[in-house]
């Protein structure tokens, strides 16, 4: 378990990381979002001890992780795929990580064989192409076969066959009862692995719930029409309580269903010349948070339902 | 390489290992082992010393035998004193250029871990940083130190056996000249712990080597262009005549004995240490 309280780390001028709190709960694939330069790798260095915080604080398990009496059995960690000394063998890399934390020998075998790199156990790394130093950093995470699990936007830049693996060596990871942190920032990504969601935008906590509760808060469901008589419309929608988003000749409304709609129009003698269902997608919805996050920071305290609206209004409009 | 998608599916990640997870001091000394055996430039670097103190010793003292057997008689009967007392340094002086070749190696103990960005995996495995510093100091004089013997008696018996041709040279059992050969594995040994101690310092391969060359060498060979009222002073606490002393016959009065010069070399080295470990400690990494 992950407890960040108050979590800030300003470099220079720059807040990286701003008054960050949240909890991330054993056995789940938690997804950590948010658009580059977000914080997320900050907030990722901080949890593992390589940055000092500024402010606030972060512990594993109840203490700060550099306090760790067994860190490779309570944390696997894969920020970067790079951070490995090239001229070192794939197997010595492993052993010298494993011989650390007084690991078996064999687990080096084991999990070479687990991401499939024991061919190339004998070469040095820096030969390797993204996708296989991919492996070998997962392959190092997995060595002390740790209890929670951390990914630093793993698929980035990886071909297809790569993506899916990972994919599925999270849900696997998370079905033995680990805990599955992983950063991205595409929602795309997060919509069918995690369970969980913390948004950053800015440094700051954007949003920290269920993927289905990000859903259903997000993506509102609205029902477009054209109409030659659009007055009468708003008139007998906002009558029953509708809202109306974005009036004109295509109206959009909140908070009715289709047929309600369909049926207010008809009982009120009003003409439909289009009447749609719309959903914004997911990435439209997390973008539009993370984007008024940015003006949310720019513009300071009041700006917060200003940015909500803007959210509620653009989310609708990427509809049409 | 063809490597397959199914991998993750078909087995489980883990089989629990039963007593072994815990982090500490050994197994930080057993994988900082592991580190600097893996990595072909610690094999290159360590040849390249060895093979260049005993060359540029050898050829000296043949420089210097070359020398003698032109002489005159009258003027050898003179010379032979003097070259016989020097015979155990003249033997070792590629030393001079040993020691930064030692600190090269002793720089990239460390700044590697930050140019190849290994210091994230080894410091997120291993996050007591203080073990991970001392771990890596340990493994590396010890390393040094083996091979810095292997060079000064290699440099020694080659450079004694060349002395040995016109009879001028030394032998082990004298005094002081165990000392002498001995200490110059030490030399080595704290020239590369002191340049370790600047790369955690400067954290840049070229900014470490840079500095320990100016401190070793650089320094050394100012000193010879200050004036002597001043030179008497300075000269004594230059850190490669500081540290010379052990293995060199300093005959000048304002140089330093050779534990004492040694001493103050082991001084310098450990305020590198020092400040290297609490930076390395206290920066984020």
């Amino acid at each position: 378990m992950i407890e960040a309280r108050g979590l800030t780390k300003r470099f220079g001028d720059k807040l990286a990381v701003d008054q960050l709190s949240f909890t991330i709960e054993p056995g789940r694939i938690t997804g950590f979002l948010g658009p580059n330069g977000a914080g997320k790798t900050t907030t990722m260095r901080l949890i593992l001890g390589l940055d000092h915080p500024t402010g606030g604080s972060v512990s594993v398990n109840g203490r700060e992780f550099s306090r760790s009496a067994s860190p490779m059995r309570e944390v696997g960690a894969l920020l970067d795929a790079k951070a490995m000394h090239g001229g070192r063998s794939a197997y010595n890399h492993l052993l010298c990580l494993a011989q650390t934390n007084s690991l078996p020998r064999r687990r080096v075998g084991e999990v070479l064989d687990l991401v499939g790199l024991t061919e190339v156990a004998g070469k040095r790394s820096k030969g390797f192409s993204l996708g296989m130093g991919q492996r070998l950093g997962i392959a190092a995470a997995l060595l002390g076969d740790p209890a929670l699990l951390m990914f630093d936007e793993p698929v980035n830049g990886l071909d297809p066959e790569g993506i899916l693996w990972i994919r599925s060596l999270m849900k696997q990871l998370a079905g033995e009862g680990r805990t599955v942190f992983v950063s991205s920032h595409l929602m795309s990504e997060m919509e069918n692995t995690a369970d969980h969601l913390i948004v950053i935008g800015r440094g700051r906590l954007i949003a920290d719930c269920s993927v289905a509760e990000f859903i259903e808060r997000n993506s509102v469901q609205a029902v477009r029409v054209r109409t030659p008589q659009p007055d009468e419309l708003v008139a007998a929608i906002r009558r029953v309580g509708g809202r109306v988003a974005a009036a004109g000749e295509a109206i959009v409304i909140h908070g009715l269903a289709a047929d309600k709609v369909g049926d207010l129009a008809y009982e009120n003698g009003i003409r439909l010349h289009e009447l749609a269902v719309a959903q914004a997608s997911l990435e439209e919805a997390y973008m539009e948070q993370t984007a008024a996050s940015v003006e949310f920071r720019a513009g300071g305290g009041p700006a917060a339902e200003q940015a909500e609206e803007q959210g509620d209004r653009v989310s609708t409009g990427g509809v049409a | 390489m063809t490597v397959t998608a199914q991998a993750a599916g078909s087995q489980r990640t883990a089989v629990r290992p039963a007593s072994a997870g815990r982090a500490g001091f050994g197994g930080a000394l057993r994988s900082e082992l592991t580190k600097i055996r893996s990595v072909r430039s610690t094999y290159w670097t360590l040849f390249a010393m060895i093979v260049i103190t005993i060359g540029i010793s050898a050829l000296l003292s043949w420089g210097r035998i070359q020398d003698y057997a032109s002489q005159p008689a009258v003027v050898q009967a003179h010379e032979a004193l003097r070259i016989r007392s020097r015979a155990t340094e003249f033997s070792m002086f590629g030393l001079i250029l040993g020691q930064l070749v030692i600190a090269v190696l002793g720089a990239l103990t460390i700044t590697s871990e930050y140019s190849t960005g290994m210091i994230r995996t080894s410091l997120t495995v291993l996050p007591r940083r203080g073990t991970v510093y001392a771990a890596k100091a340990v493994v590396f004089t010890a390393v040094a130190l083996a091979a810095g013997l292997v060079t000064s008696f290699g440099s020694y018996f080659i450079g004694q056996a060349i002395f040995a041709t016109h009879h001028l040279n030394s032998s082990i059992g004298q005094p002081g000249v165990l000392r002498a050969v001995i200490g110059g594995g030490l030399f080595l040994a704290v020239c590369g712990l002191l340049s370790y101690g600047i790369g955690a310092l400067l954290r840049s391969t070229a900014g470490a080597i840079t500095a320990s060359v100016a401190l070793l060498f650089v320094l050394f060979v100012l000193s010879g262009f200050l004036p002597s009222s001043w030179a008497m002073h300075v000269d004594k606490w230059i850190p490669f005549n500081a540290g010379g002393a052990i293995w060199e016959n300093l005959s000048g009065v304002n140089m330093f004995s050779p534990w004492v010069g040694f001493g103050v070399f082991c001084a310098y080295a450990a305020v590198a240490v020092v400040a290297g470990g609490i930076l390395f400690r206290t920066r984020d990494a």
